[in-house]
């Protein structure tokens, strides 16, 4: 108890720091549930690939920690893109392969999530297959820095360095803690408002909230569930690089736990609700780092669940409630 | 209803015809027509024949099937496991319809309560041990459920998906689980050692009775499989016997209906959530007694053994095969299970063929390689109404 009490600030930042990447993954899968009523397993191998995308730029550009700022900022800038962009197009070819064929055929949902999941296998394995796959186009030594160790942890060289800012209740809050917090709630409130204003986002809540009479109205349904995979593909890729930044490591297989817990997080918030998929991240980003903090680390993920189950009895919608078809323009 | 006029001859446009369909595909209801056509002796026969078969099938080494990298023994034991595994989720997904993610969970408490009474805690007779397992896992599932299973379908999902790892993270984070390093020595099924049975050796086509290579006839040991194996068929066969007792009575038809509409049954007089609950406590039974198999054949178990993939591989046996439909499941396991353990030599890449596998699976044959009779008939019904409204619609 008393280690919470002391190190209470250092638990907070830390919980809002992770909540922020729940919350960005999150959008993914609330955003893709609240459109097709799918659980979008594959989602987290969205977010690993951008990770990797985001690594692979800064080990091309090779820049060394402490370089001028605009340097640095421009290599986080191309980084971000690039994980937006692999990020963006996973989800695009996920939409392709895993699910339009079982959309158009209208098959049960459980062969959705088979199928995602079979896909969820496929990316994970390949990336961690992919020195051998380099290997098949005879590229293994020039791609080397790319694909060696592929089974191995991959680390990401931040070339922003790590300072302390402000100094609150014994914690340094750190440029890299704001920058996450504060971009993630940027980026949310973007999001919100594409979904309120544009003319896609008005396309995105017709089709949640009734995709036969959205058809009718004249939403073109299959260009509305592309958009709604690239957009979460491109929040998964954000929140990849604002996880690198602060963690610093990805490996083939780190989507399926993080995966999980944004799926959480989305459920927490209420799942196909834009807003609550942030909320649902912080808070689960504060209950995890209390919760350990209060019964041991060991039991952190054993506390996300818990949470989610409780949630779950007493307030199944979740905290928002379920309401991408009903938010208002 | 006859198959002629369960899937009838409807216009079909070019784009129903890719659908799936009852006409896509292996048609099961040919074959089954013509098995209970048989007359009866020949048809008993013929299943004693395959019975024996499947009991044979470590000793026979048949080329191709066998696995040349593994003891086959071991690997029919695995898929045996996870065909039980499959069974027992299907009470669960396939009858009853609710998506049980943390089936492993069960799984677990199965294997553990073997493990714990039986080797780290105390020293109970492996005859005590698999009914208690059985016991302690039915009442845990009956526990989850209970309040659960009021929540709605996709969240069940999660839930339960928590549930398993809840059970797993418990047991890696618990002394007296035996923790991170697992427990050892748990009890083998007692040995009775009555004759030794010689496998077979393939020469070209030909077979020789290899007498060097022996399985002696039920001693449980840790060399040879077989018994296990042979064990675990058993309590397939009583599984299978039971499983279709429970399908053909009230409580299937419950399961049914509660499956196919929760509202409906309701307002039909089905008690719904106590059937929701018995199927979950069905598969909870199934699912513990294969733990506590897994276990005791192992002899040893740690968390590692327990991880959400497993339940996500059983999930997938389940609906490969054709969920609700206990060849189908069985199939699906077969595929599951025995696939990876053959191409063994190929390690590195079977994970992503599987995974590929499954996507191509879940594409191109959405109902499951073999579907219930009952989803083919709804489907003919469905494509009849389609069919029905279509042509109003043009005209």
């Amino acid at each position: 108890m008393s280690f919470l009490i002391d190190n209470f600030v250092e638990l907070t930042v830390t919980g809002l720091v992770l909540g922020a990447v729940y919350g960005l993954v999150a959008l993914g899968y609330t955003l893709v549930y609240g459109v097709l009523q799918l659980i979008n397993f594959a989602h987290s191998e969205v977010w690993m690939f951008g990770s990797f995308a985001a690594v692979w730029v800064t080990v091309a550009l090779g820049v060394a920690p402490g370089s001028a700022l605009p340097v640095v900022i421009g290599v986080l800038l191309l980084a971000l893109l690039a994980a937006m962009t692999v990020s963006g197009g996973v989800a695009l070819l996920l939409e392709r392969v895993a699910y339009r064929r079982l959309i158009r055929l209208d098959a049960p949902k459980l062969v959705a999530l088979i199928s995602a999941i079979g896909a969820s296998f496929a990316l994970a394995e390949l990336m961690g297959l992919r020195d051998r796959v380099a290997g098949w186009f005879g590229l293994r030594d020039t791609l080397d820095p790319y694909v060696r160790s592929a089974r191995d942890n991959t680390r990401f060289q931040n070339p922003l360095e790590t300072e302390g800012v402000f100094t609150v209740g014994g914690y340094t809050v750190s440029n890299v803690d704001i920058i996450i917090i504060v971009s993630a709630v940027l980026m949310m409130v973007a999001l919100d408002q594409f979904i309120r204003r544009t003319r896609t986002g008005r396309g995105i809540r017709a089709v949640a909230q009734d995709s036969e009479a959205a058809a009718l109205m004249g939403v073109n349904r299959n260009r509305i569930i592309r958009a709604t995979f690239l957009v979460g593909g491109i929040m998964a890729g954000a929140a990849a690089l604002l996880y690198l930044m602060r963690f610093g490591v990805t490996r083939w297989n780190a989507g399926f736990l993080l995966g999980v817990k944004a799926f959480t997080a989305a459920v927490l918030g209420g799942i196909g609700n834009v807003r609550g998929a942030l909320l649902g991240g912080f808070v689960l980003g504060l209950a995890e780092n209390y919760g350990s903090a209060l019964i041991g680390s060991e039991w952190r993920d054993v506390v996300a669940f818990l949470l989610l189950v409780v949630i779950l009895l007493f307030r199944p919608t979740g905290l928002l409630g379920e309401s991408l078809g009903r938010a208002r323009a | 209803m006859t198959e002629g006029k369960a899937s009838p001859d409807t216009e079909s446009g070019p784009a129903r015809s890719m659908a799936w369909g009852p006409r896509l595909g292996w048609d099961r209801g040919a074959l089954a027509r013509r098995t209970t056509a048989l007359p009866k002796p020949v048809k008993w026969t013929l299943i004693g024949l395959l019975v024996v078969v499947l009991y044979a099938l470590p000793l026979l080494e048949l080329p191709i099937i066998s696995t040349p990298d593994t003891d086959f023994g071991g690997v029919l034991f695995t898929v045996a496991s996870y065909v039980l595994v499959a069974l027992g989720l299907n009470i669960v997904l396939g009858y009853a319809g609710l998506l049980d993610l943390g089936y492993v969970g069960f799984y677990a408490i199965g294997a553990y309560t073997v493990a714990v009474l039986g080797s780290l805690q105390a020293q109970l007779s492996w005859w005590l041990l698999i009914p208690l397992a059985v016991i302690v896992t039915t009442i845990s599932g009956i526990l989850l459920g209970a309040p659960t299973l009021r929540v709605r379908g996709d969240y069940l999902a999660i839930v339960t998906l928590g549930f398993g790892e809840i059970i797993r993270l418990t047991a890696l984070n618990t002394e007296w689980l035996g923790a991170a390093k697992g427990i050892t020595g748990v009890p083998r099924p007692p040995s009775v050692e009555l004759f030794d049975v010689p496998h077979l050796e393939w020469e070209g086509a030909t077979a020789l009775i290899d007498l060097d290579d022996t399985t002696s006839f039920l001693s449980f040991g840790v060399a040879d499989q077989a018994p296990y194996y042979w064990l675990t068929l058993t309590v397939i066969f009583l599984v299978l016997g039971a499983d279709r007792m429970l399908r053909l009575s009230r409580i299937g038809r419950g399961w049914e209906a509660t499956r196919e509409d929760e509202d409906a049954a309701e307002l039909m007089g089905v008690p719904t959530f106590k059937f929701k609950l018995l199927a979950f406590a069905c598969g909870a039974f199934i699912g513990g007694l294969s733990g506590a198999l897994f276990a005791s054949r192992q002899g040893f178990i740690n968390p590692e053994s327990f991880l959400l993939l497993l339940s996500i591989l059983f999930v997938a046996a389940v609906v490969v095969g054709g969920a609700g439909n206990r060849w189908g499941v069985i199939m699906g396991a077969i595929v599951v299970a025995y696939l990876p353990e053959r191409f063994r030599g190929f390690e590195e890449w079977r994970l992503l063929v599987f995974g590929v596998a499954l996507l191509l699976l879940a594409n191109f044959r959405p109902q499951g390689l073999i579907p219930p009779r009952r989803a083919k008939r709804a489907q003919a019904v469905d494509e009849q109404l389609d069919a029905l409204e279509e042509g109003s619609a043009r005209a």
